[in-house]
């Protein structure tokens, strides 16, 4: 993996879905091809704790799955919110990190007038900082 | 019966980078026993100490997720597709509950 292009309005995009869906958590799917987002999917917080956790509805992530490949596009990443704390995986985050192969986006809103992203990859457990590049 | 399994990323050490495999199976219980039989470890990855699904492993029969069907004990038939697909999710504190 290199870097994960993302355009402004996109950016913007999944601020607005965090901000809406604070105190409790956002996650949500981007796709795209040759790493530039196409598509951004905000999903459903199905989890029981969603003040502390995420987990994305299997139905809906399972109809995403199937219209990314129908579009012929690729799951680049998966975005989540950090509502009290900052834009690095937790624990938790990196034990349930099932993708290797896509960038973990997390948005800090402990400040929600001006949200943080950053983009990382989960290995095995380890992380790894990757670059997002914001473009028009 | 011979069905068509589809491998996610995280798994895909296990089938040499294969995303699509043919396996065997009346039900998906007899499904996970022969990929594992083919792709020693799966089982594991799939099942947890009982044998049952784990929470965060999702399986499709065609388009049906099988915690709607039977579970392990969906029928499957010839040319069925089987997606193995695992939850997205995190958090913020230690996930001891989840498990």
């Amino acid at each position: 993996m290199s870097k994960l292009y993302l355009k402004k309005t996109q950016l913007t995009e999944m601020f607005t879905h965090c901000r809406e869906t604070f105190p409790n958590e956002a996650c949500g799917i981007l796709a795209g091809k040759d790493e530039q987002v196409d598509k951004i999917y905000p999903t459903k917080n199905v989890s029981p704790t969603p003040y502390t956790r995420y987990l994305i509805d299997p139905q809906e992530q399972f109809k995403i799955f199937k219209e990314i490949e129908k579009e012929n596009l690729e799951m680049l990443a998966i975005y989540h919110s950090h509502t009290h704390t900052h834009a690095y995986p937790s624990k938790t985050d990196c034990e349930l990190a099932n993708y290797p192969d896509v960038f973990y986006l997390i948005i800090s809103l402990v400040n929600p007038k001006e949200p943080v992203v950053k983009s990382y990859s989960i290995v095995d457990g380890k992380i790894k900082e990757e670059e997002v590049e914001i473009n028009d | 019966m011979s069905v068509k399994v589809r491998i996610p990323a995280p798994l895909r050490k296990l089938t040499e980078n294969k995303t699509e495999i043919e396996a065997n199976g009346k039900t998906v219980q007899e499904l996970i026993e022969n990929l594992e039989k083919k792709f020693p470890g799966m089982k594991d990855r799939l099942c947890d100490e009982t044998g049952k699904i784990r929470r965060f492993i999702n399986i499709y029969v065609n388009e049906q997720d099988i915690r709607f069907l039977e579970n392990e004990n969906t029928k499957l038939k010839d040319g069925d597709e089987v997606s193995i697909i695992p939850a997205i999710a995190g958090g913020r504190k230690d996930s001891a509950f989840l498990k």
